[in-house]
C-alpha cells in the first residue's frame, strides 16, 4: 500500500477514461429534466459521445503506459486491450438502444448513465492491479448491471433477471472478496506484483491458505464469467434482460472479468499454476458440455444464446488452463471476436423482439431472410462465426485457442472443445434454418424497417467480426506484444 | 511461364468466382434474369481462365506450378499460398467446368430467390477451387470449411421436400469430421511452426520431422476420418443420400462431382505422404470398407425406386473404387483412382443433371412415373443413354480406364481385392441399365407424353460439353494420365519414406505402360 496518496497528471492521464466516463454519465443524470422535453434520443448522443471521448482517453493513456495511484492500477497494452474492448461494446450498445428503447417508451437518462458507470468499473477491472482496486471495479461495474437487467421495471421478466442476478452476484462478489481477505491476511499485501512475490518467495505463506484464497476467488470470477458450474444465473438474466442489455452483460462484464481473471492467475497466482489448472481445466470441459448440451434444447433465442455464452466462456478458459503468454493473447483476441459476434447476434435479436418483447421463440426468426435481407444476412455471419466457420473472428479465435491449448499439451481437453463446439454448429444452424429455409411468421412479415442506428448497430460488428476472421494479424499482433503481464 | 499474367493466372482463376460472389450480392432483387446471366458469365470467365493454365501448364513436371505465394497472417507465419500439380490441375478444371453447366441447367428450375441461389453457387465454386490449390494447411482448412457453408444453403433453401434434414445433416457430419482435422493441423504447427506444406514435407524426408508410430497413427486417423466422411467411405456414407436427393440438381452435380473428391484428393494429397507408414498399416481395412462400399452401394441401388438415390448410392460405390485405387499403393492403382474421380464427376455430373431435366419435366423423381421417354424426347434418351454407359464402365468412355486401372492395381496388390470390387462393376450394369430400362422404355406413360419435352437448345449447350468430355476421356486417356502419373509417381515415392518396409514396386514402368 502506498504511504500516501499523490496524484499527479500522469495518473490522471493513466485513468482518463474512467473519469470522463463517471463524468459524463453524472452529467447525464443532472442533464434531465433540461433535456428530456426537447429530444430524448439526445441522451444516446451524449452517451455516444461520453464513449468516444473515452476512447480517446484510453488511446491517450497507452501513449503513457505504466502503473498509476502508486501501483494500484497498471495502464498496459492489456488494460488499454480490454478498455477499448468495453468502451466499443458499450457503442454498440448505445447504438443498439435508440430504436428499441423508443419502442417500450422507456428513454431515460439512468439507462445511458448507468451504462457509462457498467462501463467504467469494466475500464477500472481491466487495468487495476491490486486486489481492493479489483474489487471496487467489480462492484461499480455489477451494481449498475443488476439495475440494468431490470430496467424495464414492468416486465415480470425482467424483474426476476435482476433480482436473481443481484442475489447470486452478491453471493459470489463475497466468495470473491473472502479470497482476498485470505490472500491479504498470508500475504500481507493486496498488490497483484507483492502477492506474487510473497508467494514465490522464500518464506512463502501456508499453501493450503493460498490455495483455498485461489478458489474462493476462482468461484467469484467464474461467477461472473458464466463458468459452469456457476452458470445458472445467465440462461434467466440474458432471457429476462432487455435485448440490448443482454448483448452488453453477455461481452462487456464477461471481457472486464476475463482480464481480472487473466491478471490475478497469471501475475500473483503464477507461481501455484499447477495447483489451479486442473480447476480451470475442469470448468473449461464442463462449461463447453453445458453449454453447448443445453443450447441445444432451447426455443428461446435469448435462451439459446445465453447458453452459447457459456459454452464461448468454456474456451476462452481453456486459454487460461494453457497458462502460457499465447494462452493470455489467445484469450483478448477470442473475447474481441466473441465480443462482436454475440454483441451483433443480440442485436439482430432485438430488432425483431418488438413491443414488450414478445417475439422471443426461435420460430419467431422464420423467414427473416425475406423479410429483412441486411438483418438476416448480418445475423448469419455472427452465427456462422459463433459457430467457427473460417474467415470469421470467431474461427481463427478458437484456432488460437486451441493452438494455445495443444502448445501447452492439453490435447484431449482440445479434441472434447472442438467436438462440443461441432455439436454446438447445430443449434446456430436452426436459427439459419428458420431465418432462410422456413416461411415468414408474424414476427417477421410485422417487423419494422432498420433505423439507421441499428443498421451501423449490425454492421459495425459484422464488418469487424470478417475483418478478425481475414486479417487477423493486427490484433493478434497487439495481443501477442501486450499478454507479456507485468508480474 | 515467367510472363506475369501467366504467374498469376491461377490467383485470377481463384479470386473471379469471390468478386462474382461480392457483385452477385448487388445484382437487385428484382430481375433474376440479371443474376443468371452474370452467373453464367463469370463461370464461364473462370473455365477460360482455368482452361488457360492448362495451355501454359508444365505436364513432364510432377511439382507444383503456378505458385502464388503471398504473406496473410504474419504472426502465425500463414500464407496465402496457391499452386496446382498435375491431380489438383484437373480437379480445379472440373470445378469450373461443371459450375457454367450447373447454371444452365438450373436456368428455368430455380426461379424462387434466384439471386441468393446463383450467389452461393459461385461462392461454392470459389470455395471448390481453394481447396484443390491450396499449398498452406491453414488455407487448405478454410477453403475446406467454406465451401460448407453455400452448400449449405443450396440444399437447404432450394431443395426438396426433407432439404433440411439432409442439409444440416450434410453440414454435421462434415463439422464433426473437420474438427478433428483441425486438431491434426494445429499439432502438426505446433511441432514444425509452419504450415507450409512443402516446407513440412521436406522436413519428413530430410527426417527433421519424425512422427513417432502411435503418433503417426493418431494424425493420420483424425485426417483420414475428416476425409472419409467427405469421400463417402461405407459406413460414414449416410448424409450422401439423404444430402443428393434432397439438393436441387445443381447442388446434386456440384456436391457428387467435385465435392466428393475434396475427401479422395485430400487422402491422396495429404494422408499418404505425411503419414506413410500408419497409411500403409490401415490399408487392408480401409480397402475391405472400400470393399463393402462398392458391393454395398451397388446393391442398395439396385432396390431404389427413386433416381436420384439410385445414382447417389451409386456414386458410394464408385468412390469406393477410388478408396481400393488409393490404397493398392500401385502406381496404376492411383493413376486408376485419380481417373475415376474425374471420370466420375463427369458421368455422374451427367447423371444427375439428366435427372434434374427429368424431373423439372415430369416433377418427380420416381423412377414408376416414368416410361416410354425415348419416344417424346429421344435426344434426352440418347443423352441419358450415353452418360449411363458410361457410368457403367464401358470402353471407349470416360470411367472405363480409370475402373480398368483401379482393378489392374488392386490385383497386383492383392487378387482377393480385385476379384470383389469387379463384382462392383457387374452389379453397376445391372442396377444403371434396369433403371434407364424402365425409365426410357415400355409403354408411354400419358402423363410423360404431354410434360417431357426434348432438350432445348439451351440445355444442348449443357450436355454436349459432358458428352465430349466422356468420349475425349474414354477415348484418348493420355491427355490426362500424363500429368496425373507424375504426380501419383511422387506421392508413391513420399509414402516409402520413413516406412520399415519397402513395398513391391516391380517394373514399375511396366505396369502403367500395360496400363495404357
Amino acid at each position: 500500500m502506498p504511504a500516501s496518496f499523490g496524484f499527479s497528471s500522469t495518473d490522471a492521464i493513466r485513468f482518463l477514461p474512467e473519469i470522463v466516463l463517471i463524468v459524463m454519465g453524472t452529467l447525464l443524470m443532472v442533464l434531465d429534466p433540461v433535456i428530456h422535453k426537447r429530444s430524448s434520443e439526445a441522451f444516446g448522443h451524449i452517451s455516444l459521445l461520453a464513449l468516444a471521448a473515452a476512447l480517446g482517453g484510453a488511446v491517450l493513456a497507452y501513449q503513457n503506459p505504466g502503473p498509476a495511484f502508486g501501483g494500484m492500477l497498471m495502464v498496459d497494452g492489456f488494460a488499454t486491450f480490454f478498455r477499448v474492448l468495453v468502451i466499443a461494446v458499450g457503442m454498440l450498445t448505445v447504438l443498439a438502444s435508440y430504436r428499441f428503447l423508443a419502442r417500450q417508451d422507456a428513454e431515460t437518462s439512468e439507462y445511458h448513465a448507468l451504462l457509462l458507470f457498467s462501463i467504467s468499473g469494466q475500464c477500472l477491472m481491466a487495468d487495476s492491479n491490486d486486489l481492493i482496486m479489483v474489487f471496487i471495479g467489480l462492484e461499480i461495474s455489477s451494481i449498475a448491471s443488476y439495475i440494468l437487467a431490470g430496467y424495464l421495471r414492468d416486465d415480470k421478466r425482467a424483474n426476476e433477471a435482476s433480482l436473481k442476478y443481484f442475489l447470486l452476484g452478491s453471493f459470489a462478489t463475497a466468495f470473491f472478496l473472502y479470497g482476498v481477505a485470505l490472500i491479504y491476511g498470508a500475504t500481507k499485501s493486496v498488490n497483484l506484483t507483492l502477492v506474487r512475490q510473497a508467494i514465490a518467495g522464500q518464506d512463502a505463506p501456508s499453501p493450503v491458505f493460498i490455495g483455498v484464497a485461489a478458489a474462493l476467488m476462482f468461484v467469484g470470477l467464474a461467477f461472473k464469467v458464466s463458468a459452469a458450474p456457476f452458470q445458472i444465473w445467465a440462461p434467466d438474466v440474458y432471457q429476462g434482460a432487455p435485448t440490448p442489455i443482454s448483448a452488453f452483460l453477455s461481452a462487456g462484464p464477461k471481457a472486464a472479468a476475463f482480464a481480472v481473471f487473466q491478471r490475478i492467475f497469471m501475475t500473483a497466482l503464477e507461481p501455484i499454476g499447477n495447483g489451479w489448472e486442473p480447476l480451470v481445466w475442469g470448468a473449461a470441459l464442463l462449461s463447453m458440455i453445458v453449454g453447448n448440451f443445453a443450447a441445444l434444447l432451447q426455443t428461446d433465442i435469448k435462451r439459446m444464446l445465453a447458453y452459447s455464452s457459456i459454452a464461448h466462456a468454456g474456451y476462452v478458459l481453456v486459454a487460461l488452463a494453457a497458462r502460457s503468454d499465447v494462452g493470455v493473447a489467445a484469450a483478448m483476441f477470442y473475447l474481441a471476436g466473441y465480443a462482436l459476434m454475440n454483441v451483433g447476434a443480440f442485436t439482430a435479436v432485438s430488432t425483431l423482439t418488438g413491443k414488450g418483447e414478445r417475439y422471443t421463440s426461435i420460430d419467431d426468426f422464420a423467414g427473416l431472410g425475406q423479410k429483412q435481407p441486411l438483418t438476416a444476412a448480418m445475423f448469419s455471419i455472427f452465427l456462422l462465426s459463433l459457430i467457427g466457420v473460417p474467415l470469421t473472428g470467431g474461427f481463427f479465435g478458437k484456432f488460437y485457442i486451441f493452438k494455445a491449448a495443444m502448445e501447452s499439451h492439453l490435447v484431449w481437453l482440445t479434441v472434447l472443445g472442438l467436438l462440443s463446439s461441432a455439436v454446438a454448429a447445430y443449434y446456430y444452424l436452426r436459427i439459419l434454418v428458420v431465418m432462410y429455409m422456413k416461411e415468414p411468421s408474424e414476427a417477421t412479415v410485422n417487423a419494422e424497417p432498420l433505423s439507421p442506428g441499428l443498421s451501423l448497430a449490425l454492421i459495425l460488428p459484422a464488418v469487424g467480426t470478417l475483418a478478425l476472421g481475414i486479417f487477423p494479424g493486427w490484433v493478434l499482433e497487439f495481443a501477442g506484444k501486450s499478454s507479456n503481464l507485468v508480474k | 511461364m515467367n510472363h506475369p499474367f501467366t504467374m498469376n493466372l491461377l490467383a485470377v482463376v481463384l479470386l473471379l468466382p469471390l468478386f462474382g460472389f461480392l457483385a452477385a450480392l448487388a445484382v437487385p432483387r428484382s430481375s433474376p434474369q440479371a443474376s443468371r446471366v452474370w452467373a453464367l458469365a463469370i463461370s464461364l470467365a473462370t473455365f477460360v481462365a482455368s482452361l488457360g493454365l492448362l495451355f501454359w501448364f508444365d505436364r513432364g513436371a510432377p511439382g507444383d506450378q503456378f505458385m502464388v505465394d503471398v504473406p496473410w497472417i504474419a504472426p502465425l507465419d500463414i500464407h496465402f499460398a496457391i499452386a496446382v500439380n498435375g491431380v489438383s490441375l484437373w480437379l480445379m478444371i472440373l470445378s469450373t467446368f461443371l459450375t457454367p453447366i450447373c447454371v444452365l441447367i438450373s436456368w428455368r428450375s430455380i426461379t424462387r430467390r434466384a439471386k441468393e441461389f446463383y450467389a452461393f453457387l459461385i461462392l461454392l465454386e470459389f470455395g471448390l477451387v481453394g481447396v484443390f490449390i491450396a499449398q498452406d494447411l491453414f488455407l487448405f482448412y478454410v477453403f475446406w470449411e467454406v465451401s460448407l457453408v453455400p452448400m449449405y444453403f443450396l440444399i437447404g433453401i432450394w431443395g426438396h421436400d426433407r432439404r433440411i434434414y439432409a442439409a444440416v445433416k450434410f453440414f454435421l457430419y462434415t463439422m464433426a469430421g473437420s474438427v478433428l482435422m483441425l486438431t491434426a493441423i494445429i499439432y502438426i504447427y505446433n511441432r514444425t511452426q509452419t504450415f507450409n506444406y512443402a516446407a513440412i514435407l521436406e522436413m519428413l524426408s530430410s527426417g527433421k520431422l519424425v512422427f513417432a508410430p502411435g503418433e503417426q497413427m493418431l494424425l493420420f486417423l483424425a485426417f483420414f476420418v475428416a476425409f472419409a466422411i467427405k469421400v463417402p467411405l461405407f459406413p460414414l456414407h449416410t448424409w450422401l443420400p439423404d444430402a443428393h436427393v434432397e439438393a436441387p440438381s445443381a447442388g446434386s452435380v456440384m456436391l457428387a462431382s467435385v465435392m466428393l473428391k475434396m475427401g479422395t484428393y485430400g487422402i491422396l494429397r495429404y494422408c499418404l505422404p505425411l503419414f506413410p507408414s500408419a497409411a500403409r498399416a490401415c490399408a487392408g481395412w480401409i480397402a475391405v470398407l472400400a470393399i463393402i462400399g462398392i458391393v454395398y452401394g451397388a446393391l442398395v441401388a439396385m432396390v431404389q425406386p427413386n433416381m436420384k438415390k439410385l445414382v447417389a448410392y451409386s456414386s458410394v460405390s464408385h468412390l469406393g473404387f477410388v478408396i481400393l485405387g488409393i490404397f493398392s499403393f500401385t502406381q496404376a492403382g492411383m493413376d486408376g483412382a485419380v481417373y475415376v474421380m474425374l471420370a466420375h464427376g463427369i458421368s455422374t455430373g451427367a447423371l444427375f443433371a439428366i435427372v434434374g431435366l427429368l424431373s423439372e419435366r415430369r416433377h418427380s423423381l420416381e423412377i414408376a412415373d416414368y416410361g416410354g421417354v425415348a419416344t417424346v424426347a429421344p435426344w434426352l434418351s440418347t443423352v441419358f443413354l450415353i452418360a449411363t454407359l458410361a457410368s457403367i464402365g464401358l470402353p471407349l468412355l470416360s470411367n472405363f480406364v480409370g475402373e480398368f486401372l483401379v482393378l489392374q492395381g488392386t490385383a497386383i496388390a492383392n487378387y482377393q481385392w480385385a476379384i470383389y470390387a469387379s463384382l462392383g462393376l457387374v452389379l453397376s450394369a445391372c442396377y444403371m441399365l434396369w433403371m434407364y430400362q424402365r425409365v426410357i422404355y415400355g409403354e408411354v406413360n400419358p402423363e410423360i407424353r404431354s410434360h417431357v419435352p426434348d432438350l432445348s437448345p439451351r440445355e444442348w449447350a449443357a450436355m454436349v460439353p459432358l458428352i465430349a468430355v466422356m468420349v475425349w476421356m474414354g477415348v484418348y486417356s493420355q491427355t490426362f494420365l500424363q500429368p496425373i502419373g507424375k504426380v501419383t509417381a511422387r506421392v508413391l515415392d513420399q509414402t516409402q519414406v520413413n516406412v520399415p518396409y519397402r513395398v513391391n514396386r516391380a517394373q514399375p514402368g511396366a505396369e502403367v505402360a500395360n496400363a495404357r
